[in-house]
């Protein structure tokens, strides 16, 4: 009798596990993103952070349309080959349904083309260069262009810093640098202001006093220099060193802890136009984002990376969803129509592949960064 | 440009060339005696800046501290990279050797970059060096000026070493010609360590005054520093100290100069230090000051 009921016990136990694993071999393929990060190398900071929220994003949502959803993570190294190269791995080797990705813009701009070439929706949270998505039918962005940054820039030094000569320093080795460098002297010239001195630097370059003791004579009301953290912290650095006082107004590149932990007392009063700052957050996923963030990662302040790599998780599962399967195409066409995303970083509409949405401007005070204003577009 | 500009100017110039200066002096020690050009000097002075950030970061030493540790460290890698890398080639053919440099150059930097990691980290700038010293409408940071001093001491130290000491009366003969040098009884190895510590000593002291100045390191940080140093040394004459020195001070002033001059030129600093590399090969392959023999 015992011993029957024992055997009958383990049969039941049998027939169960063997159920179970049936129905997950016969579940449905999961949803496959493929992510190509520098997660390793000189962008590596931004890369670390983004996935992040990316992973995030995916704890929150783990499932699209009944199906699990899974992340395929391949480094970029910051490198612009490796870029291309992890876009087609991930393409051809993982068969992913869609792709997220790169941070930077050069980076992006070597990996988009193999997206368009094969297909597949391609979607970059941070890559604000626009020749990112010009001409494409498959790459799209879930951030503000750098005309609108130029254009905020510009903005803010004429009506807030209430400045009349503009000094620009470009770095010259970033396509990135350039290009918001000259929507901001365009738009600073169309309302009003001058720009009297325009200099030029390159990426890993450290000393800067020639630049700026230039500068200095030209007397400007504001310096504007849309570089990134590492050689902007040297440049405020450098400036106060010269007697050169003006206040330096940036780019989004100047978000990152390192700017204040290098350059000390001298980024006080350093401006930059971004995309997202937890301070500055207007919609309520925003505030729920900010929570859960800190939560997950109590050592990490949420940034722009981790907030747009955050709504660029969900903008892709949006169209996928709104699509009803991963058919490509459909994806793509859904991804064109997203309108009034309530996104962490602000309300966004797709405009010809780029988002329409507002800007933040945040200023260094007492150490950290502070929320000054939020720009809508 | 008026000449007080053009003061300022030339003052921002010997500050950055005393730092290509007293990197220089070492990569020009190691040459003159052994005629191998050491890539791997740029890579020592950057290991120095992470070993005087963890004395003041983690051991919480007080600067001078961790700087003189940092000092001493430094010339023990600079020995062990001589008895480990070079020592087995000593009779090997130059190109080997030199290779070798470049070998032990890229095992440093990604060393660094898996042990420190990637990430820049702010480099601490001591109270004294934070002062900036106005001259009328001239403004200098102090750091800039103790610099330029310490450039100059050093030189005189390296001299009295290379021409008042027994220690330096060797180096002197090795340099003349390396393989009979044992046979009158002097310790060969003992005094290429000897040269090999002491440019490391002074790459930490370079490497610090550097990190002071651009307070922010990270593993990759002493390739350019030492491309510089390796052009002020071969403008200055290779081999010789004081060439070095000068060839720093050059250097440093021509590129802030072509800045000052030529505005619109400004981001091709880099690329005009080794054009006047390429120049000074191609018409004074000696150098300024290379037609004494090399020390």
């Amino acid at each position: 009798m015992r011993k029957s009921l024992w055997l009958s016990l383990s049969g039941i136990l049998v027939a169960g596990l063997v159920a179970l694993s049936l129905s997950s071999a016969f579940a449905e393929e999961p949803v496959k993103i493929g992510v190509y990060y520098p997660m390793t190398g000189p962008s590596a900071v931004y890369g670390q952070i983004g996935y992040k929220g990316l992973q995030l994003a995916q704890k929150e949502r783990p499932k699209v349309l009944n199906r699990e959803v899974k992340l395929f993570l391949t480094d970029n190294k910051s490198d612009k080959v490796e870029s291309a190269n992890a876009v087609s791995r991930l393409i051809q080797k993982n068969k992913v349904d869609a792709v997220i990705g790169g941070l930077t813009s050069s980076n992006t701009l070597s990996g988009a083309p193999v997206a368009e070439k094969s297909k597949v929706p391609m979607i970059s949270p941070w890559a604000t260069n626009p020749v990112v998505t010009q001409e494409k039918q498959w790459v799209f962005r879930a951030c503000f262009i750098d005309p609108f940054q130029g254009f905020v820039g510009a903005k803010f030094a004429r009506e807030n810093l209430k400045a009349k000569n503009a000094a620009v320093l470009i770095d010259i080795s970033q396509d990135y640098c350039v290009g918001i460098a000259n929507f901001f002297m365009k738009n600073f010239t169309k309302m009003g202001g001058k720009v009297v001195s325009k200099l030029h630097y390159n990426t890993g370059d450290l000393d800067f006093t020639a630049q700026l003791t230039a500068i200095k004579t030209k007397n400007p009301d504001v310096v504007y220099c849309p570089g990134y953290f590492k050689e902007l912290a040297l440049i405020a650095m450098q400036a106060r060193e010269v007697g050169l006082t003006a206040p330096i107004l940036a780019g989004d590149a100047a978000q990152a802890d390192e700017l204040i932990k290098i350059g000390g007392k001298s980024v006080e009063g350093l401006s930059f136009t971004t995309h997202f700052d937890e301070m500055g957050v207007t919609t309520e996923s925003g505030k729920k984002f900010v929570k859960a963030f800190r939560g997950a990662y109590p050592d990490v302040t949420p940034d722009s990376v981790s907030a747009l790599s955050y709504d660029t998780y969900n903008i892709l599962l949006d169209a996928i969803e709104r699509a009803g399967s991963t058919d490509k195409e459909k994806v793509r066409a859904e991804l064109e129509k997203t309108k009034d995303f309530q996104g962490v970083t602000g309300v966004m509409t797709m405009k010809d592949h780029d988002m329409i949405k507002p800007a933040v401007i945040l200023t260094v005070k007492d150490g950290k960064f502070k929320w000054l204003a939020t720009v809508q577009p | 440009m008026t000449f007080q500009l053009f003061l300022q100017q030339l003052i921002n110039g010997l500050g950055l060339g005393s730092l290509y200066g007293l990197i220089a002096i070492g990569y020009t020690m190691v040459y003159g005696i052994l005629r191998l050009i050491n890539f791997a000097h740029g890579d020592v002075m950057m290991m120095s800046t992470y070993f005087a950030f963890f004395g003041v970061s983690i051991f919480a030493l007080p600067w001078w501290v961790a700087a003189l540790l940092a000092m001493i460290l430094t010339g023990l890698l600079g020995i062990s990279i001589d008895q480990g890398a070079y020592r087995p080639l000593r009779r090997a053919s130059r190109i080997s050797a030199l290779i070798t440099a470049i070998g032990v150059s890229f095992f440093l930097e990604n060393a660094a970059l898996v042990v420190f990691g990637s990430r820049p980290r702010a480099f601490y700038r001591p109270e004294m060096f934070r002062a900036i010293w106005h001259f009328g409408d001239i403004s200098l940071l102090s750091l800039t000026g103790y610099t330029i001093l310490i450039t100059l001491c050093l030189l005189v130290i390296v001299y009295f070493i290379v021409y008042k000491t027994r220690m330096g009366m060797a180096m002197r003969a090795v340099s003349k010609d390396m393989h009979t040098v044992p046979l009158m009884g002097i310790d060969l190895n003992r005094v290429v360590a000897f040269t090999f510590g002491l440019g490391s000593v002074i790459a930490a002291v370079g490497g610090i005054l550097w990190a002071m100045k651009y307070p922010q390191i990270e593993p990759l940080m002493g390739i350019i520093p030492g491309l510089k140093a390796f052009v002020a040394a071969v403008l200055g004459g290779i081999g010789n100290v004081f060439g070095a020195v000068l060839g720093g001070f050059i250097l440093g002033i021509t590129e802030i100069l072509l800045v000052a001059f030529w505005p619109e030129l400004s981001g091709y600093r880099d690329a005009f230090a080794f054009l006047l590399l390429i120049l000074v090969l191609i018409f004074r392959p000696t150098g300024i000051m290379g037609e004494d023999l090399p020390e």
